[in-house]
């Protein structure tokens, strides 16, 4: 078993189409959708984990690329502006799944994209919008 | 061993003077003991970063023609005071702008001029004889103004709280967002750096102390707003709770925008982050112990933001080194932490005010006054009266 993270990009004609419904009924992947916005007629954008086996992996990536869909591993779409950034460590209070730490001697921020689960809170709280969600 | 701040100043003169930050102090005692440290070490420079509400810049934009007395005042849409002098103003940070809101201030104001750019002015006026113009509508940039410098009423909080949160619902605050039944825990001070922390009792930093504020040489004008010498205090005699506190005043024009950061708080308001640096004459063994003080011996008070009133519900202290690991115990659960003073930038003020006395010879100075002490006058409460009652 296996989890990656997928970055769907639905075309227009395709937002209404049940395809999580068919990656957990015909390929057997539990998806955990991370983020989403979709509006019908609208480009969407979707966010999700999804754990199954290497085959049934391929298989549901293939069949979302047969929809349509434009499907990225690894979404990389939480912007910290280090130019903008203090290093205040404000936004670690509020991480929960720990992607954004301190180093413990240097005090500096380390962010940790394995474990971001785009909740949006350290957005919310740094003061400096250092970062930013492009999405 | 004894030395006076002049001998420490012929030094610095001379170039000969051992300056060191509080934390490389700290650990020279550690390995040498207080004694030893205090005869080898002659200024022990401290460092904060954090934000400070209560600043904001006088600015004179000299005379157009015919000549204006404004009387209502904004910077891209910031509104500045208008109640000095025709084209003089005070422009405090924590003003939202009236277009933008909270995601943009005086601070940012502030922040745009130290960066080099345009900022547009707009002034109106009743106009009379000697200032018939009634409105204006230009540009400025730093460059520009006649006069531009900070006074800021309130910086440098010696210690300050740790929030946390009792209720159900998350709160934002002055500081950050606070995670609804004790998810987390904000605090805000540089410990064994911070200036005040390291000279407790105000014994070498008051009126006319030479200072580093945002990157520009200043002063401390005068005590800060608040200031209040009467904090519960520990063995040390450091202050467990916010106590003291210093106005300064600096040349904006020698500010740089690496210690001054404008800073927007979603849900509660702009402020901006000022960087300040005090340096502290190793004078005798009683401040050399002071200045070896680690995050490890220095505490603060955890309070419950949860509760707003003026009095919130404590639940004791804990050091600045147990809050520096991440995480602390409240009520016997284990509480993620987060700082909101910046400590890296208070560690490059300490080290750039270390360069500027041993490189620059940037000298000291004795205060010309000392600022409140214990036994001065109580910080009083502000407490609501009809006219009747009066």
């Amino acid at each position: 078993m296996a989890r990656k993270r997928l970055d769907l990009t639905f075309p227009p004609r395709q937002s209404l189409k049940p395809v999580i419904y068919h990656l957990v009924k015909d390929y057997d992947l539990v998806p955990n959708i991370l983020r989403a916005q979709i509006h019908p007629a609208q480009e969407g954008r979707m966010v999700l984990e999804v754990t199954g086996t290497k085959e049934d992996f391929a298989a549901g990536v293939a069949f979302l690329e047969g929809q349509g869909l434009i499907v990225n591993e690894a979404a990389s779409d939480i912007v910290l502006d280090e130019e903008r950034c203090v290093n205040c460590g404000l936004c670690t209070a509020v991480c929960k799944p720990d992607a954004l730490t301190l180093d413990p001697e240097a005090q500096t921020l380390c962010f940790d994209k394995d474990k971001c689960v785009y909740c949006e809170a350290c957005v919310i709280a740094c003061p400096r919008r250092a970062i930013t969600l492009t999405f | 061993m004894a030395k006076s701040w002049e001998e420490i100043n012929a030094r610095i003169a001379s170039g000969e003077a051992v300056v060191f930050t509080a934390e490389e102090f700290a650990s020279l005692a550690a390995d040498e003991g207080v004694s030893a440290a205090a005869k080898r070490v002659d200024v022990v420079t401290t460092g904060t970063f954090g934000p400070m509400c209560s600043s904001g810049v006088i600015l004179n934009f000299g005379h157009s023609d015919p000549p204006i007395r404004m009387a209502e005042v904004w910077l891209n849409d910031v509104a500045a005071y208008g109640g000095l002098a025709a084209v003089d103003t005070y422009l405090g940070v924590t003003q939202p702008s009236t277009t933008r809101g909270l995601e943009y201030g005086g601070a940012h104001v502030i922040e745009d001029l130290l960066r080099g750019r345009a900022v547009r002015l707009r002034a109106t006026s009743p106009g009379t004889d000697c200032y018939p113009r009634t409105e204006i509508d230009t540009w400025i940039t730093l460059d520009d103004l006649n006069q531009a410098y900070f006074f800021n009423p309130r910086n440098a909080y010696q210690n300050y709280a740790v929030a946390v949160n009792t209720t159900d619902r998350a709160l934002h605050t002055y500081l950050g967002t606070l995670l609804p039944r004790l998810g987390n825990a904000t605090y805000c001070s540089a410990g064994a750096l911070s200036p005040l922390l390291n000279d407790p009792t105000y014994r070498t930093i008051g009126v006319g102390s030479r200072i580093f504020v945002a990157g520009a040489p200043g002063y401390v004008a005068w005590e800060g707003t608040q200031h209040n010498p009467h904090a519960d205090r520990d063995e040390h005699g450091v202050p467990v709770r916010p106590a003291g506190t210093l106005a300064v005043i600096a040349d904006l024009k020698a500010a740089s925008p690496e210690f001054f950061s404008a800073a927007s708080f979603t849900g509660y308001g702009v402020s901006s982050f000022v960087g300040i640096g005090v340096p502290i004459p190793v004078l005798d063994e009683e401040i050399a112990a002071t200045l070896a003080l680690t995050d490890a011996d220095i505490t603060a008070t955890i309070y419950d933001y949860g509760v707003a009133g003026r009095s919130r519900p404590s639940f004791g202290t804990v050091s600045y080194a147990q809050l520096r690991t991440g995480s602390i115990t409240v009520e016997g659960k284990k509480v993620p932490t987060g700082p909101i003073s910046s400590l890296p930038k208070a560690r490059k003020i300490a080290a750039e005010l270390k360069r500027w006395i041993a490189e620059e010879r940037f000298a000291i100075a004795e205060p010309l006054q000392l600022l409140p002490q214990v036994g001065s006058q109580a910080q009083k409460p502000l407490d609501i009266r009809t006219g009747e009652a009066i």
